[in-house]
């Protein structure tokens, strides 16, 4: 007998959560799982309402996040790799080429 | 009993994620994701998606977060150096990310009314019923999908290759 | 009545030979220019004569509608040509005087490398000025008033590469913009007045209200005047003209003797309904014509270029023309003019083969003694300049009898404007017999020269030097004949062409008095037989003050030839205000010109053009510029400041939907 909203709370938390680690670490790849981490914040958002309002959509769509989340860490990491091996560094301070 | 078991999973995950945040060393972060990660997978159980808890765990706990783990092994990841790129991180980011979470909060907190309470037994879904809608409503987006995943690993071949 | 006339012809074939010439002309061989420019100008000629012939079968004004042109609201103007006794005979001048001198150019300009420009402007012209006579409405009539004003700028610049040339065609299209300007107020009170810029609605409308007078009336009486004064070189505008003899010989018979100059005059004839409303508008047409014959007459007296002397010489007739309007004497003017074109383009043209013979010299001091090595040359001369002094039985005898004893019979002070005319005459006789004995008579001074200081060029060589004609010696040679032929057609014509217009006091009918009559008729013609005895008087008056002229020139330049030289000493003062041509030119530059220029370069070129208008589009520039280096900023190529603005953005968004759709605050 959990209220919905404790789990939609949570999942609000741990969103936030991934975006400041988003904005504080200089790792690449950790920003990286902070992203990861945003998703899973919004998977749980999905079952917690798929279950308040009895339908399986909600869950299915957790089902594709999941399977594109896998497809864009394999090739995110791979460009990480790639971009190592140029740049030697994995500061993401210094990897700024694209500024006007 | 299911709320003492959420406190538990979802105290684990907040802290799984604070100490993602704090800790300078690339492979803690991926070791606390992994229990954030886990942790999540007793939530669904707890609302009823089975066949999405053990996804989680064989997918994101097994398959990605050890992807990440390899990679930061193979790039002999190190501590991490604190560099100044951009004031506009602090200065407009983090209250950005705190006012993201207030306005969320506060928009669940004033409409906790008509949403109800999660009962265990009240809407399981099993995996056969999954399936079901999978495979005959979203068919489509499934194949799709599989595309999604081939370009993927082609992809991540062909950037990841060693120039010879 | 007969089928349509096919008026459209006259103008259109002309202008056809200016496109054929102007776009490939350069292609072509000569003889092929030629001869398009030839039949382009013949055509319209022999269309003309058999108009003519069968004139008297035709109800005038025959009207002819090409096509609706404005239709602006109640205002209405189109693409008409008319044809009456005036248009009559303007197309016979333009159309005969034009072909005689489009031969006389095949000769003169056969070594000109621009050739084939020179005949596409010439035929550019005769589209013009034909549209510009047949027109039956203000707004066409102002578009051929324009378009002669272009050709003659092209002409007169015709030696681009001859810098006082360049100039003087733009002196002579600005000070002409000055006059059109006038023409153009004129136009707009018509249109606020009438309504409409057809000349027989214009008309019929003056003619229903016969208790129209002045006002309105004389205001654009006086603009049309500022517009002819510009066009027909008078005081004030009419500084343009001696300048406008840089321009080639022929040139300067077609346009500045012939055809366009008596635009003007053509102008006050045809709105001549409207002058005769105005007696102030009237008046100051004579008083301008009458002081602008006086003091050009005065300018041309100690001129030493023969064909400047030439350019104040016709000054000086139009103003005689313009007198003759301003005592409403309309067809007296059109009788100058006709025998004016005769013996003015005949001197022109006798002057061309003068200076074309002794190889480009232009200046009388250098000249003399050619009577007998030119001699059909001197003899065409001759019966012009006996014509335009007015000696009987030459044409000028008649028309500038005409003019004078209309004047002196005018009331209101007829006879001042008489007695400048008189006086105008006698300085006519000397100025022109002046440049009979210096160019013809007497012993040759052209050895006694340097020839290389003063040779005018009349050659622009395709190498751009500009070759001066006696660089080798040049014997004095009679020109071809295709440049005499038509000196001889004039020279007939400026003898005999007078006995059209024989006033009946002395015995004729005055035939071209009576053929415009339904034209210019303003009903107070004195009967002829009335004043005879004045008549002749004063005939014989003006024929003495001629003989008068004459024998001054012989005594100072054939009897004591060194007296002109003393007579300019002693009274140096007026002697060089005149050869200065009273300082005009330069007056204008200072009181209108300078000032101009300093204006615009310092006001409207410093301070607007570049200072407001450049400053500003410069301003837009760079605060556009100096904005996005701002916002440029955003742009730092790091992940992490992309990420806090999106984290921002993103609470933005969400408050905007939240509170903005769901306002249940």
């Amino acid at each position: 007998m959990v209220p919905i909203y404790y789990y939609l709370i949570l999942s609000a938390i741990l969103f936030s959560i991934g975006v400041a680690a988003f904005l504080i670490k200089r790792n690449i790849i950790t920003i990286f799982m902070s992203i990861e981490l945003m998703l899973n914040a919004v998977n749980l958002t999905f079952v917690a309402f798929a279950h308040h309002w009895h339908q399986v959509s909600g869950q299915i769509f957790v089902f594709f996040v999941m399977v594109v989340a896998a497809a864009e860490a394999a090739v995110g990491l791979a460009i990480i790799i790639a971009i190592f091996r140029t740049r030697n560094t994995l500061n993401v301070d210094s990897v700024d080429l694209m500024k006007l | 009993m299911h709320l003492v078991l959420f406190f538990i999973f979802g105290g684990l995950c907040v802290a799984g994620a604070v100490n993602l945040l704090f800790q300078r060393h690339p492979i803690n972060s991926a070791l606390s994701l992994i229990v954030v990660m886990s942790s999540l997978a007793v939530l669904y159980l707890l609302l009823g998606a089975e066949f999405l808890a053990a996804a989680q765990v064989i997918v994101y706990s097994g398959a990605i977060m050890v992807l990440f783990t390899f990679v930061i092994m193979l790039l002999n990841a190190g501590r991490e150096q604190r560099t100044h790129g951009s004031k506009a991180a602090y200065l407009v980011g983090i209250p950005g990310a705190a006012a993201l979470v207030a306005l969320l909060v506060y928009i669940f907190l004033s409409n906790r009314g008509p949403l109800g309470d999660a009962v265990l037994g009240n809407y399981l879904v099993t995996t056969s019923d999954l399936s079901r809608v999978l495979f005959r409503d979203f068919l489509l987006p499934f194949e799709v999908t599989s595309v999604l995943i081939l370009v993927a690993i082609l992809g991540a071949v062909a950037l990841a290759r060693r120039e010879r | 009545m007969t089928g349509s006339l096919n008026l459209w012809l006259i103008p259109l074939v002309p202008f056809a030979g200016f496109l054929v010439n102007g776009l490939v002309g350069r292609k072509l061989p000569k003889v092929l220019v030629t001869a398009i420019a030839l039949i382009c100008t013949l055509i319209p000629f022999l269309q003309v004569a058999k108009i003519w012939f069968q004139f008297s079968s035709i109800t005038t004004p025959y009207i002819e509608h090409l096509g609706t042109w404005i239709w602006s609201g109640a205002f209405h103007a189109d693409f008409d040509l008319q044809l009456d006794q005036l248009t009559m005979v303007m197309l016979l001048v333009v159309t005969g005087v034009g072909f005689l001198i489009h031969i006389y150019s095949v000769g003169y300009m056969a070594h000109e490398e621009g050739y084939w420009r020179f005949f596409a402007y010439l035929n550019l012209f005769m589209f013009f000025m034909l549209t510009l006579v047949l027109s039956e409405n203000f707004l066409l009539m102002f578009v051929g008033w324009e378009g002669v004003g272009l050709a003659s700028y092209l002409l007169i610049g015709f030696y681009i590469l001859k810098d006082s040339a360049v100039r003087a065609g733009i002196k002579a299209f600005v000070v002409n913009r000055i006059g059109d300007f006038g023409f153009l107020i004129a136009l707009f009170l018509l249109i606020a007045h009438f309504g409409t810029l057809s000349y027989h609605e214009v008309f019929a409308q003056i003619a229903q209200h016969p208790e129209w007078q002045g006002g309105v009336l004389t205001a654009i009486a006086l603009f049309l005047v500022l517009g002819a004064t510009g066009k027909s070189a008078q005081i004030p505008l009419y500084v343009w003209l001696p300048d406008a003899m840089e321009g080639p010989t022929p040139v300067s018979a077609l346009i500045h003797a012939a055809t366009m100059v008596t635009a003007g005059v053509y102008m006050v004839s045809r709105t001549h309904i409207i002058f005769d409303r105005s007696p102030f508008a009237l008046s100051t047409v004579a008083i301008i014509g009458a002081a602008t014959c006086f003091f050009a007459a005065t300018m041309g007296l100690l001129q030493t270029d023969i064909k400047r002397v030439l350019a104040y010489s016709t000054v000086s007739q139009l103003g005689y023309m313009f007198l003759a309007c301003g005592v409403a004497a309309y067809s007296s003017a059109i009788f100058h003019l006709v025998t004016h074109a005769f013996f003015k383009a005949l001197l022109f043209l006798a002057a061309g083969s003068v200076i074309h013979s002794i190889g480009g010299e232009q200046d009388m001091r250098v000249m003399g003694g050619l009577r007998k090595k030119i001699p059909v040359t001197f003899w065409t001369m001759t019966a012009a300049v006996f014509s335009i002094c007015g000696f009987p039985p030459f044409a000028g005898f008649f028309s500038k009898d005409g003019i004078l004893y209309q004047a002196f019979i005018s009331p209101n002070g007829g006879k001042i404007l008489w007695f400048f005319g008189w006086v105008t005459a006698g300085l006519t006789s000397f100025y022109m017999f002046r440049l009979w004995y210096l160019t013809f008579l007497g012993e040759s001074r052209a050895e006694s020269h340097e020839l290389a200081e003063h040779g005018a060029p009349v050659h622009a060589r395709a190498d751009s030097k500009l070759a001066v004609e006696d660089e080798h010696p040049h014997s004095v040679h009679e020109s071809p004949w295709v440049m005499l032929g038509p000196l001889v057609i004039l020279a007939i014509l400026a003898t005999i062409g007078g006995f059209i217009g024989v006033p009946a006091a002395m015995g004729g009918h005055d035939e071209i008095g009576h053929f415009l009559d339904p034209v210019l008729g303003t009903g107070n013609h004195p009967p002829g037989g009335e004043n005879s005895g004045l008549e002749l008087a004063l005939s014989a008056s003006a024929v003495l003050i001629g003989l008068v002229g004459l024998l001054v020139v012989h005594i100072l330049y054939k009897v004591k030839p060194e007296l002109p030289g003393k007579l300019a000493t002693q009274f140096h003062g007026l002697y060089n205000l005149v050869v200065n041509k009273y300082w005009v030119d330069q007056i204008y530059g200072a009181v209108i010109v300078t000032p101009l220029l300093l204006f615009s370069r310092y006001i409207l070129k410093a301070l607007i053009d570049r200072g407001i208008i450049d400053g500003a589009g410069f301003a837009a520039g760079a605060t556009a510029q100096g904005f996005g280096a701002i916002v440029q900023r955003v742009q730092s190529g790091n992940i992490r400041s992309y990420a806090g603005w999106l984290a921002v953005g993103a609470a933005v968004l969400l408050i905007a939907v939240y509170f903005g759709f769901t306002a249940h605050f």
